[in-house]
């Protein structure tokens, strides 16, 4: 699998994105870069999800250009996402698992879906119907899917922004564990805590705009925009 | 009067009864599974492919849900009637007839609730499915796997349609004894002559096979609750 193009950097060069005359994202300029984990901060409405989507080419930008490692069309097949309520396809765990391998052009061995489900702690639950997991299994089954096409970027949309801390902790944990694996993890979340643990890039939207981009550190111990001070202050940040 | 002879009838597997109960399910049967292969193919197309009248159409598929039988079989008496376009394959007053018209009046139905049952599925998967790049054959396969549970219970209401369904196969069918006379026509047919004894037998019949028919329909969608999710 790993002989398949690298489609990084994914380079965003002044992308906007317009549903009819309301701009979701504005002028984004970013590259995607293999690397610590980036995370996308912001208050709801930002822009965060959209970016990923724009990414994961499910929208087409407005305007701008968009390329994934120089070429203007991604390969696709490296880059996966989690989102933020992921749908469980109507079958057991194991099948859906094997189902995104096959997506993916893989074949569904047995001891392959197994080790997926291991990595994201659902060994034991093959046969298990995927829409009764709790919330936060059906998020790791999600992840799961998604390692399936052994991805080089891997979105995740606030994947644990309806999860208890004990879920929480499950999820980061994998993410965490991706990201060693060498997987370049692209997250959004407004959970502040969350960014913290997880450290990596930080890039910070209002209202779709990029309004300020740095280390983890840096970002939380001296951020450089009066917006980010007052996000980061805990005041609303429209 | 008239119960108690229905019950002797059934009790002692009277041969007249069997014969009409078997020659409508093979009828009905029939019909239903050919109503599948036209109705749930063009269900899930235009569920899932977007082309120029594709509202007139499902609004169409809609509206059929409602055919009255006695108009499909008239249309379906002309086709085949002498003077008619296929009246040279010799069909009218056959049980290849009645399967034809029960067949056109539960297609629609098929299709038309098909189409809702693909179209509120694909909604749901959408999203992820174009992020996996699943290609459009295994889309439509995934998509009429997953909704194999709601299918089921969607032929069983066709099933149960052209079960109780009376109008259409007397007209192409002709109520021929021993050759196109089913439970539906045999009862109109009993209760007219004053012969409440079969009438009421068939009567039984039917009902029991429209309650286990919707009790299957009911225990599918339980089971499948439970295990698919």
């Amino acid at each position: 699998m790993r002989d398949r193009p690298s489609e990084l950097p994914i380079r965003f060069d002044a992308i906007d994105y317009r549903v009819g005359r309301i701009a979701i994202l504005r002028g984004i300029t970013l590259d995607i870069c293999p690397g610590e984990p980036m995370l996308l901060l912001g208050p709801n409405g930002s822009g965060k999800t959209t970016l990923l989507k724009v990414a994961m080419e499910l929208l087409t930008p407005s305007a701008g250009r968009l390329s994934f490692a120089g070429r203007s069309k991604g390969v696709g097949s490296r880059r996966a996402i989690v989102f933020q309520k992921p749908v469980m396809l109507r079958r057991s765990v194991a099948a859906n698992v094997s189902f995104a391998l096959g997506a993916a052009g893989r074949s569904a061995e047995p001891a392959l879906v197994k080790h997926l489900l291991d990595q994201v702690g659902l060994a034991g639950f093959e046969r298990r119907p995927a829409r009764r997991l709790s919330g936060g299994e059906q998020q790791r089954l999600a992840l799961a899917r998604a390692l399936a096409c052994d991805p080089e970027v891997l979105f995740l949309d606030e994947p644990t922004a309806s999860l208890d801390p004990a879920g929480t902790k499950g999820v980061e944990d994998i993410i965490v564990g991706v990201a060693r694996a060498g997987v370049k993890i692209v997250m959004s979340t407004h959970d502040l805590g969350q960014a913290r643990r997880l450290g990596g890039e930080v890039v910070f939207l209002v209202a779709g705009c990029i309004v300020e981009r740095g280390t983890s550190p840096k970002f939380f111990v001296s951020p450089s925009t009066d917006e980010a001070r007052r996000f980061l202050a805990g005041e609303l940040v429209i | 009067m008239q119960p108690v002879g229905a019950l002797d009838l059934l009790l002692s597997a009277d041969a007249n009864l069997i014969a009409i109960v078997r020659l409508s399910l093979a009828v009905t049967l029939s019909a239903t599974f050919f109503a599948a292969l036209l109705g749930m193919p063009l269900g899930a197309f235009v569920a899932l492919v977007r082309f120029p009248g594709r509202e007139a159409l499902i609004v169409i598929l809609n509206a059929f849900m409602g055919l009255p039988p006695v108009v499909v079989g008239l249309c379906v008496f002309l086709l085949l009637s002498r003077s008619g376009p296929l009246g040279e394959l010799g069909l009218l007053f056959t049980p290849t007839a009645m399967v034809i018209a029960q067949t056109l009046l539960i297609a629609p139905i098929v299709a038309a609730l098909t189409r809702q049952v693909i179209e509120d599925l694909w909604a749901e998967y959408h999203d992820e499915f174009t992020a996996m790049r699943v290609g459009p054959l295994a889309r439509v396969a995934a998509l009429l796997w997953d909704a194999r549970f709601s299918l089921v219970t969607i032929l069983l209401a066709g099933f149960g349609r052209a079960a109780a369904e009376v109008g259409a196969v007397i007209i192409v069918g002709g109520n021929i004894a021993g050759f196109t006379r089913v439970m539906t026509t045999t009862i109109a047919l009993e209760t007219s002559k004053g012969d409440l004894g079969l009438a009421v037998g068939l009567g039984l019949v039917l009902m029991v096979l429209i309650m286990t028919v919707n009790a299957l329909a009911w225990g599918v969608r339980r089971w499948s609750e439970k295990h698919a999710g």
